[in-house]
Formats: C-alpha cells, sequence, structure tokens
C-alpha cells in the first residue's frame, strides 16, 4: 500500500509540473504561435510572477519586503499584472523591430530581472532568495491561516489542527495538482476561444503576411503588443504557480534559462507551434521525458558502481545532468529541421461563415 | 591633474574599461559580420568564444603534461583552428538547412545551438572553475618606471598590454582582409546585397565560409583574453558576454566591423565608469549593476537609432 502512494505521488508531482510546464507553454504559444514573437525571456517573466507573488503572500519577514500575508489568488492575479506590465513597456520599445532584436531584448530583460533579484536584497533578499511561500491548500494547515479570518470564523484554532492531524501529509498534493490543471485548462479554453476569434485570425494574417495584415488596415504593432502582453501575463501566472510548487526560490539557480526558456521552447516546438493542445502535449511529454530520463540515469549509475565497484562514479553523477540537457537540444534541432510542425501541427481557423465544404479542407470548421 | 585622483582613475577605471571594450569589440565582430551576411542574430557566439577558451586551456594542459608551458597566445592558434571547424561544423548541420526559409528559424538553432554547446562543454571539462594562468599579475615594470618618471605611475600587468596588441594586430589584419583582398570585398558585397552580390559571380557559400573563419579567429581571440584578463574559466562567462556584444554590435552599427570595434570599446568603457564614484563618494551605480549598462545602452540605441552609430543595417 506504502509503495502505491509513493507512485501515485510521484504521478502528481508529474501532473503538477506538467501542468506548470504546460500553462508556461501555452504563454509562449501566444507569443510565437499567434503572433509569431521570439520571446527568449520566458524565465524573466517567471522570475517576475514567482517574485510578485512571494512578497505579497508569505508572512512577514525580516530578510525581505513586506511578507505582506495577502490572500493567495489576489497574489497570483498580482503577479500576472507586473508581468504584463513589464511585457508592455518592452512591447512599446521592441516590438516594431525585427524579430532577432525583439530575442536580443527579451533574452537582456531577463538578465536584467535577475540582476535586480539578485542586488535589491532589501526587498529580495538577494541570493539567498525567499522561502516558506505559502502553498495552494497546503497553506490551510498552517497556524497563521487557520487561526486568521476566514477560517476561525469555521473552527478553533485546536480543532482546525486536529482536523489537518488526521489527513495524511499529502493530502494538498491532489488539490494543488487539480488546481493547477483546472487553471491550465481554463487558459486553454480562452485561448481556444480567442484563435478561431476574429482576434485570432487577424493575428495569423498578421503573422503570415505583415503587408498584407497593414494593408487590409489592420494596426500591426497594437495587435502585436497585445499578443506579447498576454503571454507574458499567462507566464506570469505559471511563475507564481512555479513558486508554490518550490516553495524556495532564489535568482540564479531556480530561475535558470537553460531549464526555464529553453525547455519551454522544446515543448513548445514538439508539441506543434500555434496549436494549444500541441503546447500541453508537448510539456507533459517533454516533462516526462525530462524526469523519467533522471531516474533512468540515476538508476544506471547505481548499476554501474554495484557491478564495477572500482570505478568512481562521481565524475558521472556531476555530469550526466548536462549530458541529458545536451540531448534535449539536439532533440530540439532534429524537430526544428524534420518536423517543423511538431506533433500536432496548427490548425487554421476558418471564419464561421465560410463555406464548410472548403473550409473542412483548409482549415478547422467550428 | 595626475594626482591621487588621477592614478586611481586611469589605473582601476580607464584601462580595465579599454581591456574589456577590447574584449567585446573582437566578439562583436564576428556578430556584425554574422548578422550582415547570414542575415542572423547568432546567440551561440557568446558560447563558441567561451569554448575556444576551454580548447586553449586544453592545449595548455596538454603541453604541460609534455613539460612545456605555454603561452595563451600560442596555445590560441591551434584552439582558433578547432573553433573554426567547430563554426563550420554548426553552419553545416545546423544553420545551412533553414538558408532558405525565415530567418527566425536560424535564430532558434542557434539559440538551441547555445545550450548544446554549452552542455557539451560541462559534460567535457565539467561545471567547475578552472584556473588559467596562476599568480597574482604583477604590472609591467618598465612601464611603471618610465611612467612614474613621467609623473603618471600607470601600472598596467603584462597580460593587459597582450590584450591591447592582440586586439591592434587582429583589427589591422582584418581591415586588410575586407579593404585590400579579394574575399574580404567580396564579403562586403555580400552584406550590402546578397542578391546582387549573387548575380555578379560571387560565391556565396565561399563568402559565408570565409565570415565563419574570421568570426571563429576574433571569438577565440576574445576568450583567451577574456580569460587572462580574469584568470580563470566558467562555462557561463559565454553567456554573460552575449548581451554586451549584442550591444556593442548594434551600437556600431550592424555590419560594420569598425563600428563594432567602437562599440565594443564604448560599451567596455562605459561598464566600468558606471562604478566610478562620479559623484561624492559611493560608486555611481553598484558594481552589480555592470551588465545593466551595456543593455541600456542597446535600448536606448533601439529607440533612439536602430541603425546605429555607424549607420548600419536596421531590419
Amino acid at each position: 500500500m506504502e509503495a502505491y502512494v509513493g507512485y501515485f505521488l510521484y504521478f502528481l508531482s508529474l501532473l503538477t509540473v506538467g501542468g506548470i510546464y504546460a500553462i508556461f507553454a501555452l504563454g509562449l504559444n501566444v507569443n510565437w504561435g499567434f503572433a509569431g514573437l521570439f520571446n527568449v525571456g520566458i524565465v524573466g517573466f517567471a522570475a517576475v510572477g514567482a517574485y510578485t507573488y512571494a512578497l505579497l503572500t508569505t508572512a512577514e519577514s525580516t530578510f525581505h519586503i513586506g511578507g505582506f500575508s495577502l490572500p493567495l489568488p489576489f497574489g497570483m492575479f498580482a503577479a500576472m499584472m507586473t508581468s504584463a506590465a513589464i511585457a508592455g513597456l518592452i512591447g512599446l520599445i521592441c516590438i516594431r523591430l525585427r524579430a532577432d532584436y525583439l530575442a536580443i531584448a527579451t533574452i537582456g530583460i531577463a538578465e536584467i530581472i535577475k540582476l535586480i533579484l539578485k542586488n535589491e536584497s532589501d526587498i529580495t533578499n538577494g541570493p539567498r532568495g525567499i522561502n516558506k511561500i505559502p502553498r495552494a491548500w497546503e497553506h490551510f494547515s498552517e497556524e497563521r491561516f487557520y487561526s486568521s479570518w476566514p477560517m476561525n470564523w469555521f473552527g478553533t484554532p485546536e480543532n482546525w489542527e486536529a482536523f489537518f492531524g488526521g489527513l495524511p501529509h499529502w493530502y494538498w498534493q491532489p488539490l494543488f495538482a487539480g488546481t493547477v490543471l483546472l487553471v491550465m485548462y481554463l487558459i486553454y479554453c480562452m485561448l481556444e476561444r480567442a484563435r478561431t476569434s476574429p482576434w485570432g485570425r487577424m493575428m495569423t494574417a498578421i503573422r503570415e503576411n505583415e503587408s498584407a495584415a497593414r494593408a487590409a488596415g489592420k494596426d500591426v504593432t497594437r495587435r502585436r503588443i497585445e499578443a506579447f502582453v498576454i503571454g507574458a501575463a499567462i507566464m506570469g501566472l505559471a511563475g507564481a504557480f512555479f513558486a508554490q510548487h518550490l516553495r524556495l526560490i532564489e535568482p540564479t539557480n531556480t530561475f535558470d534559462p537553460a531549464k526555464v526558456t529553453f525547455l519551454v521552447w522544446v515543448m513548445l516546438i514538439v508539441g506543434g507551434s500555434g496549436n494549444n493542445r500541441g503546447a500541453i502535449l508537448g510539456a507533459f511529454l517533454i516533462w516526462t521525458i525530462w524526469s523519467a530520463s533522471e531516474l533512468v540515469i540515476t538508476g544506471s549509475i547505481d548499476l554501474i558502481s554495484n557491478i564495477f565497484t572500482s570505478i568512481d562514479t562521481s565524475l558521472l553523477v556531476s555530469r550526466a545532468g548536462f549530458l541529458r540537457m545536451m540531448l534535449i537540444g539536439i532533440l530540439m534541432q532534429v524537430i526544428l529541421q524534420r518536423y517543423p510542425a511538431g506533433i500536432l501541427p496548427e490548425v487554421r481557423p476558418a471564419s464561421p461563415k465560410a463555406d464548410k465544404k472548403i473550409a473542412g479542407s483548409t482549415g478547422e470548421t467550428l | 591633474m595626475w594626482d591621487a585622483f588621477g592614478f586611481e582613475f586611469v589605473n582601476f577605471y580607464l584601462i580595465p574599461g579599454l581591456v574589456l571594450g577590447c574584449i567585446y569589440a573582437l566578439g562583436a565582430i564576428g556578430i556584425t559580420l554574422t548578422f550582415s551576411i547570414l542575415r542572423f542574430a547568432n546567440f551561440a557566439h557568446g558560447e563558441i568564444m567561451m569554448s575556444g577558451a576551454y580548447l586553449s586551456w586544453t592545449v595548455m594542459a596538454i603541453a604541460g603534461y609534455a613539460g612545456l608551458t605555454l603561452h595563451p597566445l600560442v596555445a590560441m592558434v591551434p584552439a582558433a583552428l578547432l573553433v573554426i571547424l567547430l563554426f563550420l561544423g554548426t553552419d553545416k548541420f545546423f544553420y545551412k538547412p533553414f538558408r532558405n526559409s525565415e530567418t527566425i528559424k536560424v535564430v532558434m538553432a542557434s539559440f538551441g545551438m547555445m545550450l548544446i554547446i554549452r552542455s557539451a562543454v560541462q559534460v567535457i571539462w565539467g561545471p567547475n572553475q578552472l584556473t588559467f594562468v596562476r599568480g597574482i599579475a604583477k604590472p609591467n615594470p618598465v612601464l611603471s618606471d618610465l611612467s612614474s618618471d613621467l609623473g603618471m605611475m600607470l601600472i598596467i600587468p603584462n597580460k593587459h598590454l597582450f590584450i591591447f596588441a592582440g586586439t591592434i594586430i587582429i583589427v589591422i589584419a582584418l581591415s586588410y582582409l575586407l579593404n585590400q583582398t579579394r574575399i574580404g570585398k567580396a564579403m562586403r558585397a555580400v552584406s550590402d546585397s546578397p542578391d546582387l552580390a549573387h548575380v555578379t559571380g560571387i560565391d556565396v557559400d565561399k563568402v559565408i565560409r570565409a565570415t565563419w573563419i574570421v568570426g571563429g579567429i576574433c571569438a577565440t581571440a576574445a576568450g583567451v583574453f577574456l580569460v587572462m584578463d580574469v584568470q580563470m574559466l566558467e562555462t557561463t562567462m559565454g553567456f554573460r558576454m552575449l548581451l554586451p556584444m549584442f550591444a556593442a554590435a548594434i551600437l556600431g552599427g550592424i555590419g560594420k566591423p569598425y563600428g563594432a570595434v567602437f562599440g565594443g570599446l564604448v560599451i567596455g568603457l562605459a561598464e566600468e565608469l558606471s562604478a566610478y564614484p562620479w559623484i561624492g563618494d559611493a560608486p555611481l551605480l553598484s558594481p552589480g549593476y555592470k551588465t545593466g549598462v551595456a543593455f541600456a545602452i542597446m535600448v536606448v540605441m533601439l529607440i533612439v537609432r536602430p541603425q546605429g552609430l555607424f549607420k548600419g543595417r536596421s531590419f
């Protein structure tokens, strides 16, 4: 029984992190898949979201500013808003330039955000980071929550303590995974609606042929900034979930561009850019490969060290992670060259007014 | 004029700024040439620089086993050859398939290459820092004696003199190549208009190879100079250099190698001088924000003058 609980919890954590990455990938899909904006600063937006959430919701602390103990949903909402505001600023400056410049600017802004988080120790506790970030559902069993409104309205702290004492210690895990997946699903529904709406079709038009869209009277710059800001807001939300999942964030290792920006890009490219379902599929697929390969690698290193006891495996242990990164990079190159459309290729939304028979052959009918 | 103030300013801010500027300049030359001839922003350039430095370290280590102590500048030559091979190999397998599709695909591929090269270096050499040249660099005695006789004490270590000399030689060689040789002229022609160059019978593939070779030499030199300056190797240094190099290339104007050199020097000086206590005793900008200076200059350029100071290409 115990063993099954262990497998179940591993599966749940796979779903949770996969879901968080799927939210990232959906955000990137709005940037890249819808509007063709090459955003390589995902890690920056994730960090902004995570830190906003962490500072607003943690208990008061002497290490960093605040700890404002605000409600969790408010923290997540604020994470989206800050991320969107920063994206709006970058968008106003860089979006009219060619895609390469946007790429340089986004990679730069991500580094600057990390620099600020690292240097402004009074606000963010610098390289030591922020810990004890409340995680949705698990936070109910913390004393500062059950002894204050609204939970103290339903029961005394002693009652709550007894209640949570009776639950298994992992009670929050299915609930948290469910929340992440629910939010992911809601975002997916909204984006699907946006994609098939006139706004989404206009996005495709701008991406495919900018001058034609401009000639048709579309405000190209404005639409692009919109797509950039919406994508960044979604990434900010994913960042807030990331902070909840980790509970301890710091600027350097948590927000490593290789593990956030690059992995999300691989997920979207493998899944199929422009396709929301593809983004989700890619995220779960790559995350499963990523974390399963960790198990396989650790297992095989153990096996080697058991068979050949004379070999020192510490070198293998320290290098295996980088080898995995390299293989993921090569996988991305292969997909990019051989299967540029990804697993689920983009389906062009047809106008609802279009002839269903014709639309059926070229695109999706509604 | 030359009092304690001048001594501190020149030796601890101006000279390091120029050294950093030389390194950025060499890196930016490669970026600006790739950007104008192959028409994409090469994100892997910083990592190529870094791998050049690691290769030089390996050459020095192998020579060390054989009982030879090689100067980094000598070890740089075989390393540069390997880097050129690496550049040509990357181009053949990862960039060439996208030559006729949208440029953003190549940018994506180069972004992937950045991670592949870095991980490969981490797999081969390990993630920890390595020492390049041991010991504290002493100031050049001849120069400091001479300058203190003139009342202006300059303390410049030999490594910095090597970096200055190396950069000057490379830039002169580059200007000879671009202005006097056939392939250099062809490179400039492709940079101005690839279609027209193709029509006039210029072998574009050859020009692209030449670009990678020039970029590879400059990148290796920049990487080796950087580790000569800081005396250690780490796998993140390429990525840290990337943003200032892009800033330098954009500041000087895309497609203008001299602009890139000038831009590199400006960015290097601006980064070092931003930490100088211009007002009061505290540094004007906390040294932790040095990298931010390059980015700020780049953003201002993109708003005000995207074509750069020397009228480069703007897309």
